[in-house]
């Protein structure tokens, strides 16, 4: 591994998404609005946009970041970049470190924009402190990140990729425990619920409200959810191959 | 004479259950240029990426500057343009060039040094998406040329070029070969067999010439290439 070339990887990265200034503002502003608008659907209800939004703050950037990366992926395997990059001397981690360097900077920028909102316009509360909200939002953006990264190898086009989305994302958008308390789920679905990564994220944000700071069990949460990182990762890699029929 | 630059022994490969490489042996010498000719499906690009290591292969050995094809220790000493532009259409030629030269551990410079070899000093600022497709072609030239390469591996490097761009790029490719360096380079256009000081002619998967195109033109017995080509074919066919 090089950090010569994981920092330039990086760098690259970030001037792509830079570039397309659509992307950008979508990036930024669309979460926030969100907020905005759960807020004002709950208007009569705080206590529900408490429990709902905090975990929300989390899974944006996990579906943001799985789409960007499973298409910017899917770009260069079918560009030719990937390949032309698999014969220089650049190491795969680099390449998957300067992917998740560029994207947990572009994360960070979509989460304090969007908590900056939250936690000052809206009165979303954060008994824990803003910072362990804005840890599991990034160790969750960095799942939608190595997901994303996996399923760009089983997409041959834009459009298949984009349809991974409500095959990955929303099953486990529902069974989350958002939608519905996991106890309370038939045991089948509870089941299947704790072995989806993202119903750990989604646990970790709940207890950091019920239990009011970043208490031993929402640093399990957060390291299964990292554990969950690194095994899609490991995955994802091993799709990157030098050759290819 | 130096040991070959490349070596391939008995090389087949398969690509969706049909061969497409039907037993290859050949060497290549070092400091020269090899034009690989030959009609379009007849193995040219599939041949390129055995050399570079990115094809799967059912069998043979393909040897490089002394190593297995694809070794990590080639990774530095082999340059490889594939035939579609392989650059990042949303950087400008610039930011191409310097990530380019960043992967490639290149020294301070290179970037613009391999700019000004194809020609495009001028349009560093441009964006790559908005150039024409030879533009482009050159773009992704020039992020090969960055690292310096020992073995320059280039699939159809002149396609949709003018004339005169041609001819420069092709004086470019003698420059490096007069400094060391080894180039493959495809085409389908016989009149650029010519200018290659050795001639590989591939046809449906096998080698119907290995040879200098002088010496090309005198087994055929004629002057212009496109008919030793047809003539090379014929009887081949004869043959078989």
């Amino acid at each position: 591994m090089s950090a010569r070339t994981t920092l330039a990887t990086a760098a690259r990265v970030l001037r792509q998404l830079r570039s397309d200034h659509r992307t950008i503002a979508l990036l930024l502003v669309v979460p926030t609005l969100l907020m905005v608008l759960l807020r004002y659907v709950f208007d009569g209800s705080p206590v529900t946009f408490n429990s709902i939004g905090l975990p929300l703050l989390a899974i944006f950037p996990f579906v943001t970041m799985f789409l960007v990366t499973s298409v910017a992926m899917l770009r260069e395997r079918t560009s030719g970049t990937l390949e032309r990059l698999l014969t220089t001397p650049m190491g795969k981690l680099d390449l998957l470190m300067g992917y998740a360097l560029a994207f947990a900077v572009a994360t960070l920028l979509q989460v304090g924009v969007a908590s900056a909102v939250a936690f000052t316009w809206l009165n979303l509360e954060a008994p824990g402190g803003v910072a362990p909200v804005v840890l599991i939002a990034l160790a969750d953006a960095l799942l939608g990140m190595s997901l994303g990264l996996l399923v760009s190898a089983f997409a041959a086009t834009e459009f298949q990729a984009v349809q991974f989305l409500p095959a990955i994302v929303l099953p486990q958008f529902l069974l989350c425990g958002l939608l519905a308390p996991r106890d309370q789920m038939l045991d089948l679905l509870r089941w299947i619920s704790d072995v989806l990564p993202l119903s750990y994220a989604v646990d970790g944000m709940t207890r950091l409200r019920t239990e009011g700071s970043f208490t031993g069990q929402v640093g399990t949460d957060l390291a299964v959810v990292v554990a969950c990182t690194v095994v899609a990762l490991a995955l994802g890699a091993a799709t990157l191959r030098r050759r290819t029929a | 004479m130096a040991r070959a630059a490349v070596e391939v022994t008995n090389l087949m490969v398969d690509r969706l259950g049909r061969p497409v490489l039907r037993g290859l042996t050949f060497d290549i010498p070092p400091g020269q240029i090899t034009g690989l000719l030959g009609p379009s499906g007849s193995g040219k690009s599939t041949l390129l990426r055995c050399l570079v290591g990115v094809q799967r292969i059912r069998s043979g050995d393909v040897t490089v500057l002394g190593q297995a094809a694809g070794s990590p220790a080639l990774r530095r000493s082999v340059g490889y343009v594939t035939q579609s532009p392989s650059v990042y259409s949303d950087l400008s030629v610039g930011d191409n060039l310097r990530y380019f030269a960043a992967v490639a551990r290149a020294p301070a410079g290179a970037a613009d040094r391999a700019l000004e070899q194809v020609g495009l000093a001028d349009r560093a600022g441009d964006l790559v998406g908005n150039l024409s497709g030879g533009q482009k072609a050159r773009v992704s030239l020039a992020c090969a040329l960055v690292g310096s390469p020992t073995l320059l591996v280039l699939d159809e490097p002149t396609v949709g070029l003018d004339p005169v761009l041609r001819r420069d790029l092709w004086a470019l490719f003698h420059t490096l070969a007069d400094s060391g360096a080894t180039l493959i380079v495809s085409s389908h256009v016989m009149d650029e067999a010519a200018r290659c000081d050795r001639l590989l002619l591939l046809r449906d998967g096998r080698i119907v010439a290995d040879d200098t195109p002088e010496q090309v033109r005198l087994h055929t017995g004629t002057d212009d290439l496109e008919e030793a080509f047809l003539r090379l074919a014929e009887k081949e066919e004869a043959v078989a």
